[in-house]
Order: structure tokens, then C-alpha cells, then sequence
């Protein structure tokens, strides 16, 4: 099908990652496609599937879903940096405005020993799950609950409790690291009940409990560079990390 | 009990509402209730279908009660629903600004909002339970905003008059899902809850008659799975999606509950659907979904359009006489803030016209210049300063500068499976749950009451009525072996198959494209009889192209996201028939359902109480055949029915 150039079009190169399945071989296939600069990153790989469907080829598979940069689905590698280029925004939520015409774009997935690719752009993170079910939560029964002003809680830290509740545990502070380290992940969610009255009754076996479910689940340690604070597209911040390793310590002492 | 068939009133829909004062009526039933041992719950198995706020709140109270529960969602991960996606927040009528809220007030107001189209025992209960919703968040750990005393903050939202709304920045569905999915997380830990991730349900199996499993295809393998329980309940969504452009999630579908519906499920009111006036435009042909923002923007901004047709210059470059500034014209008392669905209308009234702005001419202004010049630009930025951001990313201009343009989006369906007062569908056993039910918001929904019903549905009120089944009905033992599992998976199998070898020319994505053009144009914001009879014509021709022309792509015994989709349009192609007829069958105007034959002089929705007071709850006969409708009557003892204006 000819379609009028339209204003704003781009031609755009695309290197893909292509992998049949978990342990398959895999590598980058090239395409050449029309973008426009109102299209969304997700919107122009929509395009390039659609494109392949129509001709007989089968699309890339890739995780998407709100397309608002809240649900943490997506999960693409572009030219190097965990959802590309612009700061604190998800892959869906980044423009091909970003792009000029002629660009050449390599995207890949999430690279992370803990986190094996189960096909082209999608990898398996149910290892942030099973660190979360050690211990990422309060354990109150449904019904249990005294009123909910019965505990104050200072702004101050309810709004740093937030601030570390926002991640939305797409993975690309482990794809970013070096070590492929969970740390940020992690200490974000110990981080938030660490700061709240409600966390307080488990906050020891918390800590060593999702530390040790993080360290099993294959993740690498963390040597300070800082990469997942960047490449966080909800800018959750290191401190947790410091937090982390404070409560750590602290439950180690008081528990082991 | 059973009940007598009439003109109004279906035998086949028993409501189960209890009787005696409106206020006692929820603390009675539960009293009256059977109740099961806690020794024997853990012989009963529950699935769990969908895994969102109404999924995951029901999942880990049910496995602490001690019962199995075995819970499916089609992400890699619960934490994905699109639940996240709700920013406003959450009502609950625990009236701590002492600003006159009440359980009662919280109750009028969402039966009023509904425009009297729900049952007002279940709303009722939605209010009471409101106040505990918050006590169990807080308890997890939700971080709610909060003053400087150190108690929550509260803020009035959509046109209420009380401030009820409980919220965590503009991420209250996130953090409310973060919530249940922890308790989830520590039942999954617990061995109480059985976590299946990228399933998705392609079947419900029914043996004599109750629902005892469904059938799920694995996302990752192909494989079929057969699970049986004594009893299932969905979780799953809505049917936004079926307009193709929707502001849910890419991957929310109707098909778990088509599905039940073809084994004998009523679907009810599935006209209603809500579209929220403030919505990002698509800007081109390739667009895959909308972004909703806040509609607090229309305090400040106003509403215009050129006067004339065709006009191409820039928005600043037209000068005020030239401007119409619509709302503000047609409705001088409210003006800019009138009723999201009015402001729905009247955009594309304007748009109609061919006075529609930017490159598709589906979008209207919304102008700050005004706001700035009066407020000044740091005060807008303080209020809004984080929506503008937004604005700009997606759409690279700059509202400060040049006024942002919007469009109404498709964001919420009241519609869903029929229920009754113990959320059960018309087949016993399966129970529905959040907006994958009909039964709370009428034929509209106000702001911030669907995280409130995902998780009173989920919390405290299924805990209490699923002893209506798994203790009131004598259940026989079920293999997976039964012939009806077998059947039913050999019915999916096939349907896989039938799309895989159908190799025609079209990609899914055009025709689902295709779909939510004809669904938008025939049964979106204005409906009328002739556009409705027509549109079902095209969704028939359309559907029918579908089976012959579709091309599927690859293997089955993988992740294949093309085939998933596929299914999924299948569906929606079968359901968006249904909702317009149901569209035509209720000949009336009231909440989201415009009927354009249907309307005051001031053009506000028309109801017509005395012929469509009741729930319309349709009986799949075939997916070429009229379904039946069958009808509940609404009663209302305590509300007095009312006629909007705002002039």
C-alpha cells in the first residue's frame, strides 16, 4: 500500500532482537519503517507488527500494557539504556519526536541473568514477585484493621513512604546495573514500610527476609554506581538503598 | 423463594435483596447468612479470575479465611492490572472533614449520579462498607496523603459537595493495588494461594449447572489447562476496549466474561459505558489508546472551538469574536464545568460540525491564556503544573503557550455480568466481582467510586455471601476427567484452531480498528435508533468479514500475542452486537446512555421512569441469534427520582 507522505513522517532503521524462546539462539534483525513524530515508541513498533503480520511475518512479541507509564509491563532497551533515552519515562510513554529522520535504533531486552528472556523483547521477572511474597507487606487480616486514624502518621514521612511506593517494578534499575543488582527495587518497597507505624511489628524479619529472597533469586550486589536511580523511570532514589542497608544491619544485630 | 414473571419483573432474576429498614439490611443478611466452618474451609477450592483490586482484595481474604484459592491473570505479574492506572482516588464516607458525610449521603449521591438506574440494597452496602476499606489500607501500609496533624487528607472530587475522597498523589489505583497484591503476595507465601501468571481463562466450565472450573490457555506455552474448584469468581474488567480507543489498558478485554456469558451468564445494561470529556486526542491513524487527565483542568480552561468551519489558522491567531466558546454560551450557570457527560456531547456536537481542531478535527480547545493572565502563570503551574507536563510529553506542545487540545475517551463500563445481592450470575456457583459486574453504578458512575467497589466487592463483601453457595448447595465431588472439561477445552482448542486456519488478509489490529469505528460512531457519545440498527448491521458484516478474511500469524504452542488478540476481538465483536442492541431495546435516555430521540429542551438526558425503570440482563441464544431479555425491576424506597439541569 503507497501512503502520502504525511507531515512529520521519519524513516527509521530498527535492529530488533529476535528469540524464538527461553535458551534459543537469538539476534538482531533489521527493518527499515515510516514513523511519525506523534507516535508513541510502542506505537511505531505497532506499526513495524502490524507491517510484518501483513506481509506473512510473524510480529515481535513485547510486554505492553496501560501505555501510561504505570504498569511497569514494558520493558524494551533502546540503543543501550532501559526504556531509552528521555529521563524518567517508561518506553510507552516516550515520543519518536525524540528521533530524527534517518536514525538508526537498536532495541533489546531487559539483559539480566535473573531475569531469562522467554521470547524476543519479553523476559520472565517473576523474581521481583517471589521477593515480594518473602516479605513486602504488613500482615494484617481483611476486617482486622483499627480505624485508620487511630495511628498518625507525620506528612514527612508518609511522603517519603510514597515517594518509595511509586516504583512500579518494571526492572530497570537490574537492567541498568552492572551487577544486574535488585537493590533499589527492593529497598523501595523496605523503605516504605520501614517509614510507616503499620510496617513497624516485622520491620526485622522484613529486611532479611526479601534480602535473602533477592541474593537466591540470582540478583548481583550492589557497588554503587548509581545507574538504577537514573534509568528509574519514576525516580525512586538511592537513599532507599542506604535505608536498606541500615535495617539490614540493624535486623542482623537484633535478630541473628 | 421464587418469583413471578411479569412485564418487569423476569423470573429468572431473583435479586436475593433482603427485606426490613435500608440500614440494617447488610448487617441482617450476613446474620441470616449460612456460615462456613473454619475447619471445613479449606476443603473448598476457589478460582480466581483476574487479579486486579477486585481480584486480588477477594484472593487474599479469602486465603486467610483459610480457603484454596487458586488465582489467574493473564500479565506476568497481579501487580500489572490496570487497576494502576486509577489516579483520582477512593470514596468513603468516614465524614473526617465533618463536613455533613454520611454512609446515607455517600448512598444518594452514587444511586443520584447513577441516574437511578441501580439497586439501591447494593449500593447501600457499598457506602457502609466504604469506611472499612480505608482502615484495612491503612493497615497494609497504603501511604495516603496526609497532613500536617498527621491524618489523612481528604478532597472533594467530581462535582461532590462533601470532600470524601481518600488519595495518594495521582496514583491511588496503584497504590491501593500494591496493597492487595502484597496480601496477596503473603498468602501466595503462605501456600494458600496458588499463583498462576500469563493464564488466560478461554472457558468456564458448568457441571449440572453450576460452575465448577474453567479452562485457561498459557500464555507462555500454548497449553491448555483444565481447573476445577467448587466455585468461580471473575475479577475481570470492564469492556471499554470493545471502542478500540479506550483510556484502559491494551490488554483489558471481555473475553472471560463473553465466555461465561455463552455458558449461560446474563450480560446486563452492557449500553451503559462512561466517557470522560478531558481526554488527550488521538493524533493519527495509528493511534492505539487514550490518555485521560484530570478533569480539574476544566476549572480553569475554557472550552472553544472556531466559529466557523474549516478554520486552519492557529489557535492564537484567531481572534476572540471569532472564538465560540460553547459551554460557557450554552450553559451560563455552569459553564465550563457542566456534567462530563454533557461536556462529552457538545464536543462532538462542535466537531460534528466540522469545527473540530488539530490535525484530525476530533478535538476541541481548552484554553488556560485566560487563567494565566488572571492568576498568574506560577499559580497555574502549581495547580496543574504536573498535568501540562503530561500534555506536553505525549503531544510535544507546550499549554502555556498554546491551548491544549482534548477529546472525549471511552474510560469505564457499568455494564457486566448480572448479579445478585450475593454477586452470583445467573449460573450458580459463579460469582462476579469489581467492574466485571453491573450491579453499583446505574448507567453512570461518579469519580472515585470504582476503587471503592473493586475492593468492597472484594474485601468484605464476597468473604460473607460466598457461604450462600459453598455452604448452602450440596456439592458433588468434580474431576478434571468430567466430560464437560473435556468439551469445553475441546471448544477452545478448536476456536484457536478455526482463527489459526481462517489465513486471510487482514491484520487482527485493522479489524479491531474497524470495530471501534463503528461502535464510536453508532453507539458512543449520542445514539439513535436508525444509527443503532445500522451500526448492528455493519458489526454483523463486519464480524462475519472477520471469520473469513482474519490472518492470524504464527505457531500456537508459544507466546503468540497475535492470536491472543485475535480471541479477544473474536468476542468483542459477538459482545458489541449485544450492547447495541441493548442500546436500541432502551428507548430512553438516562446517565451514559444518550438517546438522541430522548431529550429535554436543554438537551440533558430524557429518562423514561415509568417504562425502563429495570435492568435489562440479556440470554446468549447463539451468536447469530437475538438474544432474550429479561428484565429486574428496579425499586427505589429510599431515593427520590429527580430530573438534572444546568442551566
Amino acid at each position: 500500500m503507497i501512503q502520502k507522505a504525511k507531515q512529520g513522517d521519519m524513516r527509521i532503521t530498527l535492529e530488533v532482537w529476535r528469540q524464538a524462546g527461553p535458551g534459543a539462539p537469538g539476534a538482531f534483525e533489521t527493518h527499515e519503517i515510516t514513523a511519525n513524530e506523534h507516535m508513541s515508541f510502542l506505537e511505531m513498533l505497532d506499526v513495524l507488527n502490524q507491517e510484518l503480520v501483513e506481509s506473512g511475518r510473524e510480529p515481535f512479541a513485547f510486554d505492553h500494557d496501560c501505555r501510561e507509564g504505570i504498569c511497569g509491563s514494558c520493558s524494551l532497551t533502546i540503543d543501550g539504556q532501559p526504556h531509552g533515552p528521555r529521563e524518567r519515562t517508561t518506553a510507552c510513554q516516550l515520543h519518536m519526536r525524540t528521533y530524527r529522520n534517518g536514525d538508526r535504533i537498536k532495541i533489546e531486552p531487559w539483559r539480566a541473568n535473573a531475569f531469562p528472556i522467554v521470547k524476543d523483547l519479553i523476559t520472565d521477572r517473576s523474581a521481583f514477585d517471589k521477593i515480594q511474597q518473602a516479605g513486602g507487606y504488613v500482615s494484617v487480616n481483611t476486617g482486622a484493621a483499627p480505624d485508620a486514624h487511630a495511628i498518625p502518621v507525620a506528612k514527612e514521612k508518609a511522603d517519603l513512604a510514597f515517594e518509595a511506593a511509586a516504583c512500579i517494578g518494571c526492572g530497570a534499575c537490574v537492567a541498568a546495573c552492572p551487577n544486574a543488582s535488585a537493590m533499589l527495587f527492593t529497598s523501595a518497597k523496605v523503605s516504605q514500610l520501614t517509614l510507616l507505624p503499620q510496617g513497624e511489628p516485622e520491620r526485622e524479619r522484613r529486611v532479611l527476609a526479601m534480602v535473602d529472597a533477592m541474593d537466591d533469586a540470582g540478583f548481583g550486589n550492589c557497588s554503587n554506581h548509581y545507574e538504577c536511580e537514573a534509568a528509574c523511570p519514576k525516580g525512586i532514589s538511592v537513599e532507599n538503598i542506604a535505608r536498606m542497608n541500615r535495617e539490614y544491619a540493624r535486623a542482623t544485630l537484633i535478630e541473628r | 423463594m421464587t418469583i413471578a414473571d411479569s412485564p418487569t419483573q423476569s423470573a429468572k432474576l431473583d435479586s436475593k435483596v433482603p427485606g426490613g429498614p435500608m440500614e440494617d439490611r447488610w448487617t441482617n443478611y450476613k446474620f441470616d447468612l449460612k456460615l462456613v466452618n473454619p475447619a471445613n474451609r479449606r476443603k473448598f477450592d476457589v478460582i480466581i479470575v483476574g487479579t486486579g483490586l477486585a481480584g486480588g482484595s477477594a484472593a487474599a481474604t479469602l486465603a486467610e479465611m483459610g480457603y484454596n484459592v487458586k488465582a489467574f491473570c493473564i500479565h506476568d505479574s497481579p501487580r500489572r492490572a490496570h487497576s494502576i492506572a486509577a489516579q483520582g482516588g477512593i470514596n468513603a464516607a468516614k465524614n473526617y472533614k465533618g463536613d455533613g458525610d454520611s454512609v446515607h449521603r455517600l448512598f444518594y449521591d452514587t444511586v443520584k449520579g447513577g441516574d437511578y438506574r441501580s439497586r439501591e440494597s447494593n449500593v447501600h452496602r457499598l457506602a457502609e462498607v466504604s469506611v472499612d476499606i480505608i482502615d484495612q489500607c491503612v493497615a497494609q501500609g497504603v501511604p495516603f496523603a496526609r497532613e500536617y496533624g498527621g491524618l489523612l487528607d481528604n478532597r472533594s472530587f467530581g462535582g461532590a459537595q462533601v470532600s470524601r475522597t481518600f488519595y495518594a498523589r495521582g496514583q491511588t489505583g496503584q497504590q491501593l493495588l500494591l496493597g492487595a497484591y502484597g496480601a496477596m503476595n503473603r498468602q501466595i507465601h503462605a501456600g494458600k494461594i496458588e499463583m498462576h501468571t500469563r493464564q488466560e481463562m478461554v472457558d468456564l466450565v458448568v457441571v449440572n449447572g453450576v460452575a465448577r472450573g474453567i479452562i485457561t490457555r498459557n500464555l507462555k506455552t500454548g497449553e491448555y489447562e483444565r481447573h476445577s474448584a467448587h466455585t468461580v469468581l471473575m475479577c475481570t474488567g470492564g469492556y471499554g476496549n470493545a471502542f478500540y480507543l479506550s483510556t484502559n489498558a491494551k490488554n483489558s478485554n471481555v473475553t472471560a466474561a463473553w465466555r461465561a456469558h455463552k455458558r449461560g451468564a446474563y450480560f446486563a445494561n452492557p449500553c451503559y459505558t462512561q466517557i470522560h470529556p478531558t481526554c488527550i486526542p488521538r493524533s493519527g491513524d495509528y493511534q492505539s489508546k487514550l490518555t485521560l487527565m484530570s478533569e480539574s483542568l476544566r476549572n480553569d480552561g475554557r472550552v472553544w472551538v472556531p466559529l466557523t468551519k474549516g478554520d486552519t489558522r492557529k489557535a492564537t491567531e484567531i481572534p476572540e469574536a471569532e472564538r465560540d466558546y460553547y459551554l460557557e454560551r450554552k450553559y451560563p450557570s455552569f459553564g465550563n464545568l457542566v456534567p462530563r457527560d454533557v461536556a462529552s456531547r457538545n464536543a462532538k456536537t462542535v466537531c460534528d460540525e466540522g469545527r473540530g481542531v488539530g490535525p484530525t478535527g476530533e478535538a476541541v480547545y481548552l484554553d488556560f491564556a485566560d487563567a494565566i493572565k488572571r492568576d498568574g502563570r506560577s499559580t497555574i503551574e502549581a495547580r496543574y503544573g504536573n498535568l501540562f507536563e503530561m500534555y506536553e510529553r505525549i503531544t510535544g506542545d507546550n499549554p502555556y503557550e498554546m491551548p491544549m487540545r482534548i477529546y472525549p475517551a471511552v474510560h469505564y463500563t457499568m455494564g457486566g455480568l448480572w448479579v445478585d445481592y450475593n454477586l452470583e450470575s445467573t449460573i450458580p456457583g459463579l460469582f462476579v466481582l469489581g467492574e466485571a459486574n453491573f450491579s453499583d453504578h446505574g448507567a453512570n458512575r461518579l469519580g472515585a467510586s470504582a476503587l471503592m467497589q473493586g475492593l468492597a466487592d472484594g474485601y468484605f463483601v464476597i468473604p460473607a455471601t460466598i457461604a450462600s453457595h459453598l455452604a448452602g448447595r450440596k456439592l458433588e465431588e468434580v474431576t478434571k476427567d468430567h466430560p464437560a472439561f473435556k468439551e469445553a477445552e475441546a471448544s477452545a482448542r478448536k476456536r484457536a484452531d478455526d482463527l489459526m486456519a481462517i489465513k486471510g488478509t487482514r491484520s487482527v489490529e485493522s479489524m479491531h480498528r474497524e470495530l471501534g469505528n463503528l461502535v464510536w460512531n453508532y453507539c458512543g457519545m449520542e445514539r439513535t435508533a436508525e444509527g443503532l440498527k445500522e451500526g448492528k448491521r455493519k458489526i454483523a458484516d463486519l464480524r462475519s468479514q472477520f471469520w473469513t478474511d482474519v490472518r492470524v500469524i504464527g505457531d500456537q504452542n508459544t507466546i503468540n500475542q497475535d492470536l491472543e488478540k485475535a480471541g479477544r476481538v473474536a468476542d468483542f465483536m459477538e459482545f458489541a452486537e449485544v450492547m447495541m442492541h441493548d442500546a436500541l431495546v432502551r428507548d430512553e435516555s438516562c446517565g451514559g446512555h444518550f438517546r438522541a430521540e430522548h431529550q429535554t429542551e436543554e438537551g440533558e438526558a430524557k429518562r423514561d421512569d415509568e417504562h425502563f425503570s429495570h435492568v435489562t440482563a440479556w440470554e446468549f441464544n447463539g451468536p447469530d441469534a437475538v438474544p432474550t431479555e429479561h428484565r429486574e425491576q428496579l425499586t427505589f424506597e429510599e431515593v427520590k427520582l429527580t430530573t438534572r439541569s444546568y442551566k
